[in-house]
Formats: C-alpha cells, structure tokens, sequence
C-alpha cells in the first residue's frame, strides 16, 4: 500500500500533515507524536524578526469551532533554523517551514534564511493570515499580488513553494491559478474564515483583535468546496484544510481533490489524532482495495444521481 | 510525559450549587502529577463545546497501599464545560491528558509557606499542602470567598496541620473583605529575616494585588494563573502572559508550558 505523496521535487511519506499555528514549532508536541510518522509538519508562520502577537484573549469557541487571532507571535526565521530545526531534523520530521513578510522583500529574505538552512523540506507562504493589517492578506486578496510574490520567492529558492490561500476571496480558484502561473509547487487551502463573536453582556468583542479565523469542522464544508473548484482549476498539488478532525474527513478532502490534508485545530482536542487518521486512511484503502493514495485524489464520482430504478 | 485517558467518574461530590469535586479514575496520571500541575478535560464528546478545558489536579486519591489511584478536580460551573463537569454522573467516560504544566517549588523549612488563594484559586492548593507539610514546612492558607458557604475543604486543611485565615466578602465567615488584607497585615507583623514562599492562585486582579504585595515585602511569590487555553501544549499560542524576561523586554509566555506556575515579579499585569 503506497501512502506517499509528490509534492514538487518533494515526496511525502504520507498526506497527513500538521498545519501552521496548530502544532507550535513542532518540538512541543515530540513527546506525544512521533514526528517522523507523519507526512510534514508545517511550523508557525515566521517573518525575520521576532513578534509578539496580539494581548489575550486570543482565542473563542464558537459552534464546533474557534475563532483564533494569535497575531503570528513568532521567535522569527533565523532563531527557528537555530533552535528549532536540529531537533527537528534528529527526530526525522520533514519541515515545511511557514514563511510570512510584511513586504515583497521580506518574504524573499525569510525564504532564503530557510533555504539555506539544512533540513527544510519546502515553503509554505503565509499570504493568508486574516488577524494582522501587514501580515500578507494584501497579497493574498489580490491575483497581482498573489503571482507577484510567488514569483519572487519562486526565483529565490529551489525548494518547493507552497503558497497557502485565504477563502476569504470571491472565487480561491483563480487565486490558485494566479499562484500555479507563477510557478507554486503546490497550493495550500483553506485558511481560516474572517469571524467575530461579541459577549451579549458587556457588549465587548470576545477577542482582543474583534475579528479573528474560524477554524474548525464549522468550515469543512466550504474547504471541501474550495478544494473540489481548486481542482477543477490547477494541475499543481493542492494540501486541503479546514476542520478535519478524523480519517472520514481526510478521506472527503482527498476525494475532492486534494494530493494531502493538513490537520489544526483537532489537534488541540486530541494531540494523539495523527496516528488515527493515518491508520484510518490505510483501513480505508484496504477495505477499498486501493493500492496507492494518488488514486483517491479527485475520485469523487460527480454523475448526475441516478433516478432511483425501483 | 502526558498521557491522555477515557477516565471513568468514581465520583461527583457537589459542594455548593456552583462548586463540584469530580473524582477520575486515571491512576498513571495521579501518580505522575506534581503540586501545581493540570490537566485538560473534554467532558462531553463532539463539537459543542470543541476544545477541552484546563483544570488543577485537586487532590491525588490514594489506595489502601497507598498507591495513586485517582485525581479530584475542583469546579465551579460557570459555562457549558464546567455546567458537564457538574452534572456528570459516576460511570462516564471524561477525555484526561496530563499532567501538564510547570508545578510549584515547595519550599523547605525553616522558610514558611504561604498559600494565598480565592474562590475555585484553591484548587491547586490541596496537593502542594500535602508536599509542604511532608517536608515538615509552616504552612498557612489565606483563603477568600464570597461567603461562608463557599469555603471548602478547611477540615482537609486542618488535619494537615495548615493554619487558616479566612476572610468573605459578606463577613459570614472569617474576617469581611479581600484575602490580599490579612496578608498584608501579616506580612507587616513578619520580620524580614524569617523566610517565607507566598504560593497564589485565584482571579487576576487577586493574583496581581498578591503580586504587588509580596514585591512591597520583598517576598518571593509563586502564582498559578488560569488564562483562556486551547491545548495546553504550547500549539496554540492562546493562553500567553506577558513577562518581563531576561532582557528586560516584555515578551507573551505560553502560560501553559512555561507556567501555569510563574514567578509573580516577572509577571506584567494588563
């Protein structure tokens, strides 16, 4: 049974893969998940320098979800190659590293930090993160600014570029097609949903930041969605997000076409979920008979419902 | 190591109509769990509400050899997590990972202990009292409520050998007012060369007044803070503490892998 997944130049050993912001720098959780099992893991978002984020509150519930405005607190590029990547790399993690800028320049300044580094497997661009004014939104609500600095980072470094997408836009698919046109490995979607809560009471914002993401199995469906017209759209690899908590859910994003998922919030409830969903995949390939992941991706049999012949 | 267990409920003592002890039967992480530490519990399945909640182990339950058995969580029901924790029967399942966190340093005599705590703030007490009082150190508990019928467990307390001052907001027990005035008093009475560890847990304005007060006597001061937390293993960046480090510079610190236990001078309150 082949688990694995090309992504570029890069292969895989599974698609299953922690996402950015929800599994810390990865050293966090090396006592509870063996790292190497899993098919990557994506750091936190991190620009040259450090950040501290925003004040708490920075997270809220909300329907089987949560509202986060984090603030991409960061220890910045080079203290993570430093501090973070040799324990990565003894542990056998493959690290795709999330880069973000406030400029063109910055976002080819961290890449090539981290493409220097040893032990980085690919790029993650954070041209997505809805909770800060500067923190690459304006490149990712634009198709310019999408191809503009896909395009710099491309020229910038030989590894896989994977710029991850906001559905906060009218159509993601051309915004993937924008990112595939300048020459992006792969795409990585969804990020969180804009949202807000307000405390009836006090009448204050439940967050420090008033609008943050919502994450969660809130949004799965519109990530489904936006996978499966990803896909009608793009050749390139897509990694589809947005809420899964178990290998059922994996399992509808491969099927609606994404070559990989990435896992967030569920593993805030459950830090233990990866060796079950990757289980639960395999399960489901042998009670299906299929042999290799890739012949999942976009199998969905999108016929017209048959009448009913009784 | 964390582990994470489908602990059964042995049992669920209601104290008040707010406040519950709820009894889980998780030996491995009773055994393992230090004064101070919590763990994450997710006491109705599904999605609503998603995330698990962060609780002080309440007290280690031990068996006829003496062996941990179980772990004890003080609740107070405020929202739909705690509202589950309160109505939980004996027989369910409840989701339990730890033990997780930075515990308390007890201290050795001849320095004194100081427990300062308010409200559901005990809950991290019973243990370090326990761990206290094992190396033979003085141990006080200034424990504030909003009335008499809120102060719990003093007998656990007494028969310890922990001394009380007691105070409510509605004077029906102990003196009226906040805790934070008795230890000022006290700490006034003390003379600056007998030792004491101030040990706080309890609402933030609390722990800051605590904090202020023990850097006025120049006392160290241990505090366990309780801040909105997704993981409890430093994932999520939700649950931070903005402290002053090393370098001078105010940085946000992941109060659950750095704390919830956190040096109160380092502390910068909002």
């Amino acid at each position: 049974m082949d688990l694995s997944v090309r992504i570029g130049s890069l292969t895989l050993k599974n698609p299953v893969v922690a996402a950015s912001g929800c599994f810390g720098y990865g050293v966090e959780y090396a006592d509870v998940v063996d790292l190497s099992s899993l098919g990557a893991i994506v750091s936190k978002g991190l620009f040259l320098a450090p950040r501290e984020g925003h004040p708490a509150p920075r997270i809220v519930e909300t329907p089987a979800g949560m509202i986060n405005a984090i603030g991409l607190q960061g220890i910045g590029a080079r203290r993570f190659v430093d501090e973070k990547l040799p324990e990565l790399r003894a542990r056998g993690a493959t690290v795709i590293v999330n880069v973000c800028g406030t400029t063109l320049d910055e976002y080819v300044d961290v890449s090539r930090v981290v493409s220097d580094a040893d032990g980085v497997a690919a790029i993650e661009l954070n041209i997505s993160c809805p909770n800060i004014k500067e923190g690459g939104i304006q490149f990712g609500c634009s198709l310019s600014g999408t191809f503009d600095v896909v395009s710099a980072v491309r020229k910038a470094t030989r590894l896989p570029v994977i710029p991850k997408l906001t559905p906060n836009v009218t159509d993601v698919a051309s915004f993937a097609r924008a990112a595939e046109d300048a020459g992006a490995d792969a795409v990585s979607l969804v990020n969180t949903f804009l949202a807000m809560a307000i405390d009836v009471e006090t009448r204050r914002p439940k967050i420090s930041n008033v609008v943050g993401g919502l994450s969660g199995p809130a949004i799965r469906p519109i990530a489904v969605r936006m996978v499966w017209e990803c896909r009608q759209t793009v050749k390139i690899p897509i990694f589809g997000m947005g809420g899964i908590a178990d290998a059922r859910d994996a399992l509808e994003f491969l099927i609606a076409g994404a070559d990989a998922v990435q896992i967030g919030t569920a593993n805030f409830v459950d830090p233990f979920v990866w060796p079950k969903v990757i289980d639960g995949i395999r399960a489901y390939m042998d009670r299906h008979a299929i042999a290799r992941v890739a012949d999942l991706v976009g199998s969905m049999d999108a016929r017209e419902h048959a009448a009913d012949p009784t | 190591m964390p582990i994470d267990v489908p602990a059964r409920v042995l049992a669920n003592r209601r104290l008040s109509d707010d406040y519950n002890v709820l009894a889980l039967d998780a030996p491995a992480i009773a055994a393992a769990t230090e004064p101070g530490q919590f763990v994450m519990l997710k006491p109705r399945a599904g999605c609503d509400p998603l995330l698990r909640r962060p609780f002080s182990v309440f007290e280690v339950l031990r068996d006829d050899r003496g062996a941990a058995a179980a772990i004890t969580i003080l609740s107070k029901r405020v929202g739909p997590s705690t509202q589950a924790i309160f109505d939980a029967l004996p027989g369910r399942r409840v989701d339990c990972l730890g033990p997780l966190g930075r515990p308390f340093t007890p201290v050795n005599p001849p320095s004194e202990a100081w427990m300062i705590a308010g409200g559901v703030g005990l809950a991290p007490f019973a243990t370090l009292a326990q761990a206290l009082r094992a190396r033979g150190a003085s141990t006080t508990l200034f424990y504030g409520a909003r009335r008499a019928a809120e102060l719990f467990y003093l007998d656990f307390f007494r028969a310890l050998g922990v001394d009380l001052v007691l105070t409510t907001e509605d004077g029906s027990a102990g003196e009226r007012g906040r805790i934070v005035a008795p230890l000022e008093r006290r700490l006034a009475e003390r003379s600056a060369s007998a030792p004491v560890m101030l040990y706080a847990c309890g609402p933030e304005p609390m722990l800051d007044a605590v904090a202020r007060t023990a850097a006025r006597h120049s006392r160290p001061c241990q505090i366990s803070v309780e801040r909105i937390m997704g993981c409890g293993l430093g994932g999520c960046y939700s649950c931070v503490v903005p402290m002053r480090g090393d370098d001078g510079a105010v940085h946000n610190v992941r109060s659950c892998i750095a704390g919830p236990v956190l040096v109160a001078d380092r502390v910068v309150w909002e």
